[in-house]
């Protein structure tokens, strides 16, 4: 808990950092820029999940370990996500995303 | 004596059908065939077992009663109504037998050569095997449930080996006319069954042939157009029965039937199916005589004569040698149903049905040898007509001799079988209505030109030079020739004189004496030797003769090479005034409201879906939008909510 910094604070920094992860996620068209902005969203839950644990809970630890859930699996996620990129590099010579529009009507 | 055994008749071809269906495809060219020989074999000898025993062991008193040999319940609905299935073994059903499994017999193993090579070899001998089976289980039947049952079948199995070619629409067509039409007739013969069962509360042929004539009238009191109902059923059996047996005027399905292959023409569309109207006929003899006095038959014998007479001038212009034999075939069973409707039921009364019977039996044997030779000839010359033939004598002999052998057979030349058997058909129709003999004195005599005009010109006429020099068929097409040939030649002179036909096979299964009326046998056989002599002046070498008479004959010359234009009066009446006028409502109401309805709702499934299939556009950054605004929906929804 740091001194003067408030828990709206820190919910706007997340809050922030999600709708920006959401904003790049749906506007970038480079596949890696894409998995930075799904990181941006994981790690904007993360956060939350530890200032409200810390907030509101203090005595307990529930929340912190959410997060190192999350971080664990986000680390596994961006593995396969590196791999189907890499694949999705082989396939396409690009990792534009507009190349993957084949799976349509 | 245990008859049981005989069921196996009708199955040994089904298990033949069964194997091939299920195996025989796959298996290389001859394989098929002998198999399906063997099935037809082992019934063959079956039903020459059944014969013996039924006519030299069962009943050396030379009475023979019907026997049940086998029968079971097959669908049981109330006490009343039953559907049983049966072998039943009586003179005609036995002689049927023989008949139908040793011309299937010759046929099977004559296809194995006519069909080398085809790539439907085993299909055919698939369709052939059914078509054995049905035969032979239509001829055993005990009740009209079964007789109908097989009736379909044999139209089935009929349809199937008509359209055999099917990349050729000239034969699609043929099979569907064939089976329309037969199929139209049959609808009357379920009427006619539907009131006969209803009226006499059974299927069975003996109850309905043990039933005299006071209960046939006490059963069928109502009346209508002065026949009581149950002579209309039997009329109605009989349009069944003419529809199957091409005559007319549902005549029209047989010559276009002859787009099958030959050996199938001829087994069913000469020997067998096509007698099976005059069998119908036959086998519901005694009520067709009790019911109102006979008068159905004068229907038939009407029929009969009509027909024969009819098909005999067509045959008389055709050039197709096919459609000369089936032209011929649809002449010969009009003497057949002309012989039962003269016949009467006791003593030397039945002779017509005798008679009938008779010529049933010859019939099959010499119109087979006919269908098969024309066989080996179109195998030989590629070509199914007589101007492309002459001359063929040289190189077809085993060929040119059983023709021979056949088409003096046919003709009623004596001592070939045709003779005896129209012999007493005539001699039948002179007892009974002296315009029926004449009629068919005369159909003798143009029987006798067309058969030789058609033989001259395929074997005489002149000498022309092939492209390919024509060759004798294999073995396995040459023997069935030669035993046909010898039963042509044999079977009339055998069973006149050494098993006299009459003292087995007679209306009512009494014996009675059969002979030869010397004076009608002679004018019949002198019109007979008029027609060869006048074919071999006009055919033997090519001469202008024929054009001469084919001008003076003119506008009849034309109509009778076009059939009477029975086909376009068919397709007119279908075509345009049924489908054109009496139904052109209905057909409005199924184009617009039923079709409508349905296309409506296709089509606006397919609209809509066409529509909206753009939302699936494959860019997974779409699919997060909308799940993304759906969620910020959501959110501002429940706040308002909630904060109201």
């Amino acid at each position: 808990m740091i001194q003067g910094v408030g828990i709206t604070h820190v919910l706007i920094v997340s809050t922030l950092m999600f709708f920006i992860g959401i904003y790049g996620f749906l506007t970038r068209k480079n596949l890696i820029t894409i998995l930075i902005a799904i990181e941006l969203i994981l790690n904007s839950v993360a956060i939350n999940f530890i200032v409200i644990n810390k907030y509101l809970f203090p005595e307990k630890i529930n929340g912190q370990i959410f997060s190192l859930f999350i971080i664990a699996v986000a680390a596994a996620e961006v593995a396969i996500a590196i791999a189907v990129v890499i694949d999705f590099y082989r396939i396409n010579k690009s990792i534009d995303v507009e190349h993957g529009e084949t799976m349509k009507y | 004596m245990d008859w049981s055994y005989t069921i196996w008749i009708p199955l040994l071809p089904f298990v033949g059908f069964l194997l091939l269906g299920f195996y025989g495809r796959k298996l290389p060219a001859p394989v098929p065939g002998w198999i399906g020989t063997i099935g037809v074999f082992g019934a063959l000898v079956l039903s020459y077992i059944t014969a013996y025993n039924y006519f030299f062991v069962e009943n050396t008193d030379m009475l023979f009663e019907p026997i049940k040999g086998f029968e079971m319940l097959w669908m049981n609905f109330t006490d009343v109504l039953q559907f049983k299935m049966g072998v039943l073994l009586d003179p005609i059903s036995v002689m049927m037998m023989v008949v139908v499994s040793t011309v299937s017999f010759l046929v099977h193993l004559y296809s194995i050569g006519y069909m080398k090579g085809d790539p439907g070899f085993g299909r055919f001998f698939v369709s052939l095997s059914l078509f054995t089976f049905a035969m032979l289980g239509l001829v055993v039947a005990t009740n009209l449930f079964q007789i109908y049952f097989f009736w379909e079948l044999v139209g089935v199995s009929s349809y199937l080996l008509i359209g055999f070619y099917y990349e050729k629409p000239s034969a699609i067509l043929a099979s569907k006319k064939a089976f329309i039409v037969t199929r139209f007739a049959d609808f009357f013969f379920l009427i006619g069954i539907l009131i006969i069962s209803y009226y006499t509360q059974t299927f069975d042929f003996l109850t309905l042939n043990g039933m005299d004539e006071t209960s046939f009238t006490s059963l069928s009191a109502s009346s209508f157009m002065g026949m009581s109902v149950l002579a209309w059923a039997l009329t109605l059996a009989f349009i069944g029965g003419a529809g199957k047996s091409a005559m007319f005027p549902l005549h029209i399905w047989l010559p276009d039937a002859m787009e099958g292959p030959t050996p199938v023409s001829a087994l069913i569309h000469a020997a067998t199916m096509v007698v099976a109207g005059v069998f119908l006929v036959a086998r519901l003899f005694p009520m067709y005589s009790h019911v109102d006095g006979g008068a159905v038959l004068h229907i038939v014998a009407f029929v009969g004569a009509f027909s024969s007479l009819f098909a005999a001038i067509i045959a008389l212009t055709q050039l197709d040698i096919k459609r000369v034999l089936a032209f011929s075939t649809m002449s010969q069973i009009g003497y057949m149903m002309l012989g039962l409707g003269v016949s009467g039921l006791e003593g030397h009364e039945g002779l017509g049905y005798t008679a009938s019977m008779f010529h049933l039996f010859t019939h099959a044997f010499f119109k087979s040898l006919l269908f098969l030779g024309a066989g080996a000839i179109i195998h030989a010359v590629h070509s199914n007509y007589m101007t492309k033939m002459g001359g063929l004598r040289k190189y077809l002999p085993i060929t040119h001799i059983t023709f021979l052998i056949a088409a003096l057979a046919i003709s009623g030349i004596w001592p070939f079988a045709g003779f005896f058997s129209k012999d007493a058909i005539l001699d039948a129709a002179y007892m009974h209505n002296k315009i029926y003999f004449w009629v068919g004195w005369f159909v003798a005599g143009l029987t006798a030109f067309y058969m030789f005009r058609l033989y001259y010109r395929i074997f005489w006429y002149e000498d022309r030079v092939y492209k390919h020099t024509p060759h004798e068929a294999p073995a396995t097409m040459t023997y069935p020739l030669m035993i046909l040939g010898a039963l042509s030649l044999l079977a009339g002179f055998v069973f006149f004189y050494v098993w006299p036909f009459a003292e087995y096979i007679g209306p009512t299964g009494k014996p009675f004496h059969m002979h030869i009326n010397w004076i009608l046998a002679g004018i019949s056989l002198g019109v007979a030797l008029i027609g060869i002599v006048l074919a071999t002046i006009m055919y033997k070498k090519k001469n202008d003769i024929p054009d001469k008479v084919s001008k003076a004959f003119g506008l009849f010359y034309k109509w009778t090479y076009d059939k009477f234009y029975f086909d376009e009066i068919y397709m007119f009446v279908t075509k345009k005034i049924m489908f054109g006028i009496i139904s052109a409502g209905w057909t409005w109401f199924d184009t617009n409201i039923v079709d409508g309805t349905m296309n409506l709702i296709g089509n606006t499934t397919v609209k809509s879906s066409n529509a909206i299939k753009k939302l699936q556009s494959g860019r997974m950054q779409d699919y997060a939008y909308a799940i993304v605004s759906g969620a910020v929906a959501l959110v501002i929804i429940f706040v308002y909510i909630w904060t109201h």
